[in-house]
């Protein structure tokens, strides 16, 4: 379970009232609101990416709050997917467990389930240079998602694709949903999204996330 | 008129306005090129002076531009993604070598090796030379040159092993009796003083080149969007990873670009070195000094010749700057 108490966020003028919410384990979060409000914000706080002003982050009933983000076991992927453009797609997704010290033939195995599933083998010895949206974005998702963490963050990863691309992706991010294995909060200002992938709905409005 | 027309006016007039600048570099340059003779050209190459000089100003402009980006890679990180008190401060500082005069450059430096601490290396660097050499320089260099082999071996943590093989090489040198032998002839080839010696060449053109490395590797980290590295965090990287595996990757434009910045402002200097190497004939002669050294005795054709060289390699490193540096986007 995500749970998030009381926190609150200040960045120079920007700034985000204590806010409180909850994404139970295994399920499939939509955080909707207009461009500005601080979606983003939020997102990297849970990352670990943005300090807090105070309050706190839980995960599976952790604290986390102090934690740094490769110690928090999140995979993230952000809203420009964010590419390593010097590493080929292979190197992407065999990144994190190379880190971790994994073996070889875990590591190849691995890389070779996730291109399988985001159908992205092709690419697997391109660099990022060159690839479509909807390709950078499942190689974004990829790498997130290598290390099998328990919990994804989504920061609008369907925004800058055209229709097509972005049916194939929510094919597939619904077949996440389904399988229930990663606690999911994803970002969004599309409410088509939230309908075809939220169990749980939240709105940011005034710097308050409620749900619904 | 015609909205072609018009646009071809406008063209044309920023066009003359600029090639005033453009016609006057070449012109510079054609006029050098119509005073050589090829046979002057050969014969200054052929003076043995000159070609130390060439020698010199090639190998001390290397090792400036090493120098130079193991200060400019930290430096332009740490203003680039780091923002803490007295920043604008250290900056503006980094900055004082670009707009100080050159002479007042070498005159600093001269001044400051002639207090204690000056002082103090000078003697440390003329009796100690060949220790510094073999167990600070030497196992620094091989833990650097080893750099790629522990990244593959270490899976992770690969940056711990640095120090681990500097320490390994020193107890080697140490325990092997190679050391000493190294210490003692090292000592004996270069252990030397630093003013109106060779090192003070290197240090005149490095107070100056770095801070135009340091300035470049800044725009190049500001140009990589931190964001990579913020996911490379979340996927387990240390700052430091981070920092190894995503943002130097990813800076190798910009890092050539420095370098050949700070190789090129290094070939051009000339004021510091004057004041604080001085112009010594087969001693800390380098191009620059050789085109004032041939003028001063009336030898035109030898410093048009030299000069000539100086524009050659110029227009090269320029064209690889182009190549790899200024195109195609940032890092």
């Amino acid at each position: 379970m995500i749970q998030i108490e009381n926190l609150s966020i200040e960045q120079g003028a920007f700034r985000l009232g204590e806010v409180s919410f909850a994404v139970p384990t295994g399920k499939y979060a939509v955080l909707m609101g207009p461009t500005g409000c601080g979606k983003t914000s939020l997102l990297e706080a849970i990352a670990g990416l943005r300090p807090v002003a105070g309050g706190r982050v839980r995960l599976g009933g952790r604290e986390v709050t102090d934690l740094t983000p490769g110690d928090r076991g999140i995979g993230y992927v952000p809203q420009d997917a964010a590419l390593f453009r010097t590493m080929t797609v292979y190197n992407h997704l065999a990144f994190a467990l190379n880190l971790r010290g994994a073996a070889r033939a875990a590591v190849r195995q691995r890389v070779t389930e996730l291109a399988d599933w985001l159908m992205i083998t092709h690419l697997l010895y391109r660099r990022p240079v060159g690839l479509s949206g909807g390709e950078a974005q499942r190689v974004a998702l990829g790498r997130a998602l290598s290390f099998r963490p328990a919990y994804l963050l989504l920061d609008e990863p369907l925004s800058s694709l055209d229709e097509d691309t972005r049916g194939l992706l929510v094919e597939l991010l619904n077949g996440l949903r389904k399988s229930a294995e990663v606690t999911v909060l994803h970002v969004t200002h599309n409410s088509a999204e939230a309908d075809r992938l939220a169990d749980v709905r939240f709105r940011m409005t005034d710097g308050q996330v409620v749900e619904g | 008129m015609t909205a072609r027309g018009a646009n071809a006016r406008f063209y044309i007039s920023l066009g003359l306005l600029g090639g005033v600048y453009v016609v006057l570099i070449v012109a510079m340059i054609g006029a050098d090129l119509l005073f050589a003779t090829p046979e002057s050209l050969w014969e200054a190459l052929k003076s043995p002076e000159i070609q130390y000089a060439i020698k010199l100003s090639l190998v001390s402009c290397l090792v400036t531009a090493v120098l130079s980006l193991w200060v400019a890679v930290p430096l332009g990180y740490l203003f680039s993604r780091t923002r803490f008190w007295g920043r604008p401060i250290i900056e503006t500082i980094v900055d004082i070598p670009i707009v100080l005069p050159p002479l007042v450059i070498g005159l600093s430096l001269l001044i400051l090796f002639q207090r204690p601490l000056g002082k103090w290396i000078e003697a440390t660097t003329a009796r100690q030379m060949g220790f510094l050499l073999t167990y600070v320089a030497i196992p620094m260099v091989a833990a650097v040159v080893f750099w790629p082999v522990l990244r593959r071996v270490a899976r992770s943590h690969a940056f711990l092993y640095l120090p681990a093989v500097a320490v390994l090489v020193v107890v080697i040198l140490r325990f092997s009796g190679l050391g000493g032998n190294l210490e003692s002839s090292l000592q004996s080839r270069f252990g030397t003083r630093i003013t109106f010696q060779i090192p003070s060449v290197i240090i005149a053109q490095f107070a100056v080149s770095c801070a135009f490395a340091v300035r470049t590797m800044r725009v190049t980290f500001d140009q990589i969007s931190p964001r990579a590295e913020n996911v490379a965090l979340t996927l387990g990287c240390t700052r430091s990873q981070a920092f190894w595996n995503v943002a130097l990757p990813e800076s190798w434009r910009g890092l050539v670009s420095a370098g050949t910045i700070a190789w090129a402002r290094a070939l051009g200097e000339f004021g510091p070195i004057l004041v604080f190497a001085g112009a010594t004939r087969m001693r800390t002669e380098v191009l620059s000094t050789t085109v004032f050294l041939e003028l001063s005795v009336g030898r035109l054709e030898a410093a048009i010749a030299v000069s000539l060289l100086m524009v050659i390699v110029a227009v090269v490193v320029l064209l690889l700057m182009r190549t790899f540096g200024l195109r195609g986007g940032p890092a």
